[in-house]
This record gives structure tokens, sequence and C-alpha cells, in this order.
């Protein structure tokens, strides 16, 4: 305070350090920046954000620049006499009760209406997804289409996709920053939502609420692509699963339908032991960019390590937790069981 | 009747020593108590988040792991809320309204010291969770239900539960108690219309009190059955809607953020009057305004809940409702700026904290009229934009405001004034490592960080402007030691303050610091608002406040101090541990505080010779 008492004009100096200060914090570019929507979902809240921004700018920049201006103005000085005991003043008190009441309307006309607007579907009978949400994975499921995948959802870019929104344990929520903002997923309540993705791309997603212990690593990716291309991936993705013929890829097999007991919880389509569904849908684990619901690259050395301790990426994971191969010493894999699964895994195309 | 028959005890008199602090139920101590104990509490749940922004400071940190994180952040927000500022603000309650209303005590003198120990238990009971095989690890908020044995098999929501439920107890006692000596004890002639702001907003806040926590401990109760005994209130398989648990919890849950919010905006309406030398401008709206905020808490709960699917007429409705409190907020803000228009304002260190205040609250009122607007919301629940939004209300806010009522009344409690050149370097470093420290989340907030993530990767983005908020706690770390040192120091040699240091307006600045134990030796009585600046400045020539000579004190009749409260709360303890470990634990913890509730009753009063 001291610093200005005496150049008030100083402060002004302030104001660009603010701007940039402020300009500094938006990343449009980074992965789930919620500056650089490339849907009209998002972007209708963007614009609803940047509405109530700059409204909140000017009550900010007025404000406060009274508040400063009466503590520079106002400020003792030795001698002062005791000021005038004013009490109040009606008009000042109404003028200052409306002037809100008039802001808060121009803010909540758009308000209502984005929330009615994003709330209705435009083309309710367009395509659907179910996703269903677990600890801590997610289920991807397109009736239309018959395909079942986890942790990448792909969509055709420009079209109005319907999804809806499970779990199967606890309340998680479903958010993709750049291309609509999050709804939850609530046991026993299904919840829907629409989204529509306008750029071809790979985009970021994560659960938005808390929900165990490894909530941090509930991600997933948003692919959107051409309709061809899509059409491309929903064809390859009804294919059931190519039965490896490299000795190690087979033995993986083996173990995957047998001792390791994958089995019970992974589906993999075409095969008859492997009809699991606790755990994520491995048909075509190898086409996909991510491992463990989004937070590693899908690559050799990383399957490795996921199978080798799935804990060490993802804590407190069920795999880990409820495996024989993991929780029982007598089970557990061998290096070399190791490397037969992770042959196979990358069989699966 | 046999039970007639057991004698009770006679009264504690213990004039010094640990034993008067056990068994005082003089208003003052038991503030004193309150304050010391939250202010140890809040330093705990400090410690917390200098954990979590330890692990959040860089990208794929392994200080804690991802299970005590969520501890962590659980125990940050249950202490900070239940233990420290609610608590805080207790203390002032205690210390002050009685003197603020010209009073001797509160209404019920034992019924104060149970209180405070009963709060006591509750902090002890929570906190022994970190060292009795792990805290409870679902959020303040607990939703169900991850806090189901299924999801949440081990002890640390039942210690949740138990604590909350034992801290309710505590609250309400207090909360009963602040109404029925606010209504019941003001001096004559002290109209409502005359009652300091601060002693307003205790009365309004108390009654929020009195309303919400029944419906937490309704809703703590069905959690308590189904983890106890196995029924079905919140465990979606057996057909229930955990969206139960969150209108319950947030129906008492904002009204609790008012809870949190009023008493510090009842200190800022003390403070900036006293350091403007001028009376709080539009002292009827200010207090009509606490009242609509509180009025109006209780109907926006629902927008903690915008993107849970409640649908767009319900969201738009509570978007509305949300929107409407920022029209009392600000006649508050307007109101207090009003007052120091034309003042004679002296900067001392509570004016500066109180400036800081509406500053900061501003800021924090902002962001929160950006997250009413439920479609914009879906964007920010759950992010990093909320945590900067609650920081800058609840540090920016009641932190702020409770730093500015100690620099405000210690010379009050101790006789002594804090130092005024420590105090600036305190508000300065505790300003700018505020906003250091929260105001970088409103970045990573918009930058897509979720809330309650242990860990990201580089690859987001978040690295810096986390890495300036883990900073920016650490220097708050710093300005808490500042303040520390300053009330130790002040404490021991701080220089003496008089009884009216600040040229005060209330009652309070009438007698002398520190009270005498009987406050006021003639009860004063009150023709004006702002009584004994009149009567200083002489404009009502009738008024008579002040603390007179102590003469007559020999027949001042105080109440005089029990064991029993300090007994019944040690009864709940027991009995909350109990109902963890052993059932007949808990039956023995009953009968203590049973026992103890009966001599409690049929205490006998010494007969005033015996002093």
């Amino acid at each position: 305070m001291s610093l200005f008492r005496h150049h008030p004009t100083r402060l002004v100096r302030l104001v660009p350090l603010l701007l940039v200060f402020i300009v500094a914090g938006c990343y449009p570019d980074h992965p789930q920046s919620t500056f650089d929507s490339t849907g009209p979902v998002a972007q209708s809240q963007l614009n609803l954000f940047y509405w109530i921004f700059w409204a909140a700018v000017f009550v900010f920049v007025t404000v406060q620049s009274a508040l400063l201006y009466i503590c520079l103005k106002f400020r003792r000085k030795p001698g002062d006499p005791d000021p005038e005991q004013t009490h109040g003043h009606n008009k000042l008190e109404i003028i200052w009760t409306v002037l809100p009441v008039i802001l808060l309307a121009i803010v909540a006309v758009p308000t209502v209406l984005t929330i009615f607007d994003n709330a209705n579907s435009p083309d309710p009978d367009g395509m659907h997804v179910n996703v269903v949400a677990h600890q801590w994975w997610w289920e991807f499921n397109y009736p239309g289409e018959d395909v079942k995948t986890s942790n990448e959802l792909h969509i055709p870019v420009d079209e109005v996709v319907n999804v809806s929104l499970e779990t199967k344990d606890v309340i998680h929520s479903f958010w993709i920053p750049k291309i609509a903002g999050k709804v939850d997923m609530v046991p026993g309540n299904s919840n829907k939502m629409w989204i529509k993705g306008e750029e071809i791309g790979i985009f970021h997603g994560q659960c938005a609420e808390f929900c165990g212990e490894s909530h941090a690593n509930m991600r997933f990716q948003v692919i959107v692509e051409s309709r061809a291309d899509f059409d491309a991936w929903v064809a390859s993705e009804r294919e059931p699963a190519v039965i490896p013929v490299e000795p190690l890829a087979k033995a993986g097999l083996d173990l995957f339908e047998g001792d390791a007991q994958c089995w019970s919880c992974h589906k993999v389509e075409g095969s008859s032991r492997s009809r699991g569904t606790k755990g994520p849908n491995l048909t075509h684990l190898s086409g996909r960019q991510y491992l463990g619901a989004g937070i590693v690259e899908n690559s050799q050395t990383n399957l490795r390590n996921w199978l080798t301790s799935p804990n060490d990426l993802k804590p407190g994971n069920i795999m880990y937790r409820d495996a024989a191969v993991y929780n029982d010493p007598d089970k557990a894999l061998s290096d070399s069981d190791i490397s037969a699964l992770v042959a196979y895994l990358r069989s699966l195309k | 009747m046999i039970s007639l028959t057991i004698p009770i005890p006679k009264r504690p008199t213990h004039p010094t020593g640990i034993w008067n602090w056990l068994t005082t139920i003089d208003h003052k101590r038991i503030g004193i108590l309150y304050g010391v104990t939250a202010f140890i509490l809040f330093l705990t749940g400090g410690i917390e988040a200098l954990y979590m922004r330890a692990q959040l400071a860089t990208p794929e940190a392994e200080i804690v792991s991802p299970e005590v994180f969520n501890q962590l952040f659980t125990m940050h927000g249950t202490t900070m809320i239940f233990l420290a500022i609610m608590p805080m603000g207790t203390a002032f309650f205690n210390y002050i309204i009685p003197l603020q209303i010209g009073a001797r005590d509160v209404a019920f003198p034992r019924l104060n010291a149970f209180s405070y120990w009963t709060f006591l238990a509750g902090a002890i009971m929570l906190k022994s969770s970190w060292f009795l095989g792990g805290a409870p690890n679902a959020g303040w908020f607990g939703y169900a239900p991850i806090t189901g044995v299924p999801y949440n098999p081990g002890h640390g929501i039942d210690f949740w539960i138990l604590s909350l439920q034992i801290l309710g107890i505590a609250s309400l006692a207090a909360a009963f108690n602040f109404v029925v000596t606010i209504i019941n004890m003001r001096a004559p002639g002290m109209s409502l219309m005359r009652m300091p702001l601060f002693t307003w907003m205790t009365f309004v806040t108390s009654l929020l009190l009195i309303l919400a926590f029944p419906v937490i401990t309704v809703a703590l109760i069905e959690l308590m059955f189904d983890r106890f005994y196995g029924a079905n209130f919140f465990v979606p398989a057996a057909g229930a809607s955990p969206l139960l648990w969150q209108h319950l919890f947030w129906i008492f849950g904002h009204p609790e953020v008012y809870i949190l919010i009023l008493p510090a905006m009842g200190i800022i309406s003390e403070i900036i009057p006293t350091f403007s030398k001028k009376p709080l401008f539009g002292y009827p709206v200010v207090v009509l305004s606490g009242v609509v905020i509180a009025f109006m808490g209780w109907m926006v709960w629902s927008h903690h809940m915008f993107t849970v699917g409640l649908g767009p007429v319900a969201n738009s409705v509570f978007a509305l409702t949300t929107m409407a409190i920022a029209v009392p907020t600000g006649v508050k803000i307007f109101s207090w700026m009003g007052t120091m228009w034309r003042g004679s304002i002296h900067f001392s260190t509570a004016m500066l904290f109180s400036v800081g205040f509406v500053a900061l609250f501003i800021i924090g009122g902002l962001s929160g009229v950006m997250h009413s607007s439920a479609a914009s919301d879906a964007q920010q629940q759950d992010t990093y934009f909320i945590v900067a939004h609650l920081h800058y209300v609840l540090f920016g806010g009641s932190i702020m405001a409770l730093l500015a009522a100690v620099y405000y009344w210690f010379p009050k409690i101790t006789g002594r004034l804090m130092s005024e050149s420590i105090g600036k370097i305190n508000f300065w470093l505790t300003f700018i490592a505020m906003n250091l420290t929260f105001f970088p989340m409103h970045f990573t907030g918009l930058d897509g960080m979720p809330r309650r993530i242990y860990t990201y990767g580089t690859e987001m983005g978040w690295d810096l402007w986390n890495a300036v908020a883990s900073m920016g706690a650490f220097l708050l770390a710093a300005s808490i030691l500042v303040f520390m040192h300053n009330v130790v120091r002040s404490y021991r040699k701080g220089e003496i303050s008089g009884s009216d240091p600040w040229d005060g307006r209330t009652l309070e600045w009438s007698i002398s610091s520190p009270p005498p134990e009987y406050n006021f030796a003639e009860i004063p009585v009150v023709e004006t608002r702002d009584p004994f600046w009149a009567q200083k400045r002489d404009s009502v020539a009738t008024a008579r406040v002040g603390g007179g000579s102590g003469e007559g004190e020999h027949d001042i009749h105080m109440p005089q101090p029990s064991y029993w409260p300090l007994v019944v709360s040690i009864g709940l303890l027991i009995g909350g541990y109990g109902l963890i470990y052993n059932v007949a634990v808990a039956v023995v913890g009953g009968a203590i505080a049973l026992i103890a509730v009966y001599a409690w009753s049929f205490e006998p009063v010494n007969e005033p010779e015996e002093h």
C-alpha cells in the first residue's frame, strides 16, 4: 500500500501485468484445456464462460478500483477530526441492490438457454453409445454397430452421438473437456448427454468425480475420425480375434485361457473360453493407442510392465487385488509366462 | 429412588492451574480453550495441505501414495471446516458475545463447557484415525456408495461418521446456547436492531446450525446403519439412490458454507467501522442481507449437483437462486465500502486483514457466480477452478477475517497489543502467498485438471501453475509462522493496551483488558447502537456503560465450575471408540455419560462463603 501512496498512477502500470497474468493462464493447446473446444456443447459452455467472465472482469475492475481509491483517499492523517457519522443513504443502497440484479439477469438468460440447448439432443435418433464406468476404466458399447470396446471412444466427425452413462460401481463422471462438459454416472440412475466432435483428432477425457484409489488414473481417449475411417474401424472391431500361429503367442493364448485365468474376467470375441465381463474387453487390444485406461502408451514395454506389476501403473486396481496370479505367490507369473502373454496380447489386432 | 442417595461431590473450587481449566465454565476461558485448540487443529489441517501440495508440485511425484493422498484431502477438508474454521468462530462467539451484549456469562455456562469438551472429543476421535489403521478417504462430502463397506472396508469412514456425530452434538449445544444467550441476556436497552453486527451474525449462524446439523445427523445415522448393521439406505444394488446422500449432504452442506462465512462477515462489520471511525453504513440492510443470505442458503444446495443429471428445469432453477445470493452479498460489500467512504481510515493490521477480506471475497464471489451458471459449470465442476473458488471464500474470506479478529480482540483478551510491525509483515505475506497459492488453481482448473487426483502427467501442461501453487502454499505456511511468532511474542511482552486501544464502539471496549471474571460490575444500559462510542463522544448524554470500579464485586454471583461437562464428553468419546471396536466399551461410555448427566443435573451449589 505504501508503495502506491504517493503515486497512485503507478497502479495503472499493473493493469497490463494483470492481463498478461490472466492470458498466461489459458493454454488452448493443452490436451484438456477448455479454451479450444471442438464440439458445439463445449463451445456453448465456453461462450457462456466468456460472457460471464467479461461481466466478472467489469465488476472486478470497478469494485476493486473503488476499494483501492477509498483506501488511498480516506487514510487517516494526524490531527484528523472524527468523520461525519453517516448511517446510510437510501438511494445509494437501492442502486447497489438493483444494479447487480440487472447484471445477473444479463448472465441468467444465456445460462438458462444453454442449459436447455445442451440437455436436448439435436438428433435423438442418431448414433448411440453406452458408456459404462468401472473402477477404474471405461466400457464403450455401440448397440447400433454391434461393437463393444474399452477405454477408447471412436466417433465420426460432425455427427451427433447420443451417449448414455452408467456405472457398475461407484459414482464417476464422464468428461471430454474439448468436446463437452462433464455428466456424472450414478449407480442405478442412467444419465444422458450428447456430443459432437467437429475436428478430426485424438482428444483426452478423464473421470471427474472422485471414485477411489486410482481416480487419477481413470482416463480415456476420444478418437474423432472421418465417417469412412469410423466405418472401417467398426468393421475391424466386429471381426473376432485372430487366433495366433506364432508359438510364443500361442503359448500366451494357452496361459490366458488356462492357468493364468485371464479368461474369467476378460472377453476376447471368438474365444469360447474368454467371456468374462469384469475387466475390459481385449479383442482388439493392440489396435488401441493407450493402455490401462488412457494412462500409458500401448507399447510392448508398457504392456510388459503392466503385466509384471499392475499396481505400479494403477494403484489399487482390481486385477492386482483379485487375480490369483498376483495375490497367490504359488501362481505368480514367471518372466517367460509374461513374455508369452505379451506376445498373445500384441497379436490381438 | 435409590439414585437420590448417590452422593454428588461438591463443585470444584480451583482458582488456578490445570483443574481450573478442566472445570471452568467461564465463557472467556472456554473461548480461549476453543481458540487455542482450533488453531492447533488448523495447523494439522495445514500440514495435510502441505503434503498434498508437495505431492502435486511436480508431475508424477511419489511423496505420498494415492491412498494416503485420498486420506489427506478428506482430512484436510473435514479438519478445516469442522475443527478449524467453525471452532475458531465459536472461540470468538464465546469470548466476545457476552461482552458485546453486556452479559456476565452465557445462558448455560456448563453446557458451554460441555460444547468445548465434546468438540475436543470429536477432534481427538477424527485425528486419531491417522494412527488407527488409516484416516477416512472418501472426501469431506463422503458420497455414497464409495463410503459403503464393499468399497471401504476399513475403519476410516467409521471414524469420520462418529466424529462428525460427536462434533454435531458439540455444535448444536453451542448454537442453542448462543441463541438463548443473545435472545435473553442482552443488557437493558439493547434491542435487536442495536446489537453489534458480530452478535447478529453469530445469532444467524447459530440458527443456521440448529437447522442444518440435524440433516447431516440423519444422513450419518443412515450411513452408520448401512455400515454397522447392513441397512440399505445408500446401497444401489438394493435399489437405493446414492443421490439421497447428496441431497441430504448438501442441504446441510450449503448452509454450512454460510456457517463458515457469516461470522467472518460479522467480524469485518465490527473492524471496518472501528478503524474508519464511522458507524456501519446501512446497518439495517447489512443485518437483513445476512439474514437473507442465511435464508437463501437453503435454496441452492443442488448447485453442488449440477452434473448429476437432475435435468434442465432443476438446474435452471438452482442456477437462478444461486445467482440471486450474489445480491445480498454485494450489498454487504458495498456497505463496507460505504463505511470506509469519507471515513478516517487507520490501517492497523486488523484493518488490513479486513480490507484484504473484502478484496479477496470479491474474487471468490465472482468465481461463484461463474459456476452458478450450470451449463458453464459443467466444465468447472470438480476441477481446480472450484478449489480456487472455495479457497478464496474460505481462506480469503473466513481465515483472513479470523486473523483480523485475533489482531482486533487480542488486546481485550490479554491486555497487550500485538506487534503492528510484525503484523504488517504477517498481512502482506499472507495476502501475497494466498494469491500465489490459489489464483493459479483457476488456470489449472480451466486447463482441465480435476480435483482429488494424486498425480498428473507432464503432457497435460499443468506443471508450471502447480509448482507456483505449491510454492505459494509453503509461503503461506511461513506467514502462519510469523503470525504465531507475533502471538507468542506479544503475549509475553506486547505493549500494554489499556481497555480501549482502538477507540472502539461496542461494549467490550468499555471494560478492562482482560475483563474481570464477572465482565461488568454494573450491567450497562444501552440507548443506541455503538453505545460505547456514543458515551465517549457524549452524543447521548444518558448512556451509562462501563466496567465500573469493581465496587459491589462481592455481591456478584457467578456460575460455579463443574466436573461434569468434561465427564459427559469423556463418556461420549469412549462411546465413539466403543461403537467402532467393541459394543461393550460403547455401553461403558454411554453409562459414564448418563451418570455424569445425572450428577450434572443434581450438582449442588457451593455456599458463597466457600470462595
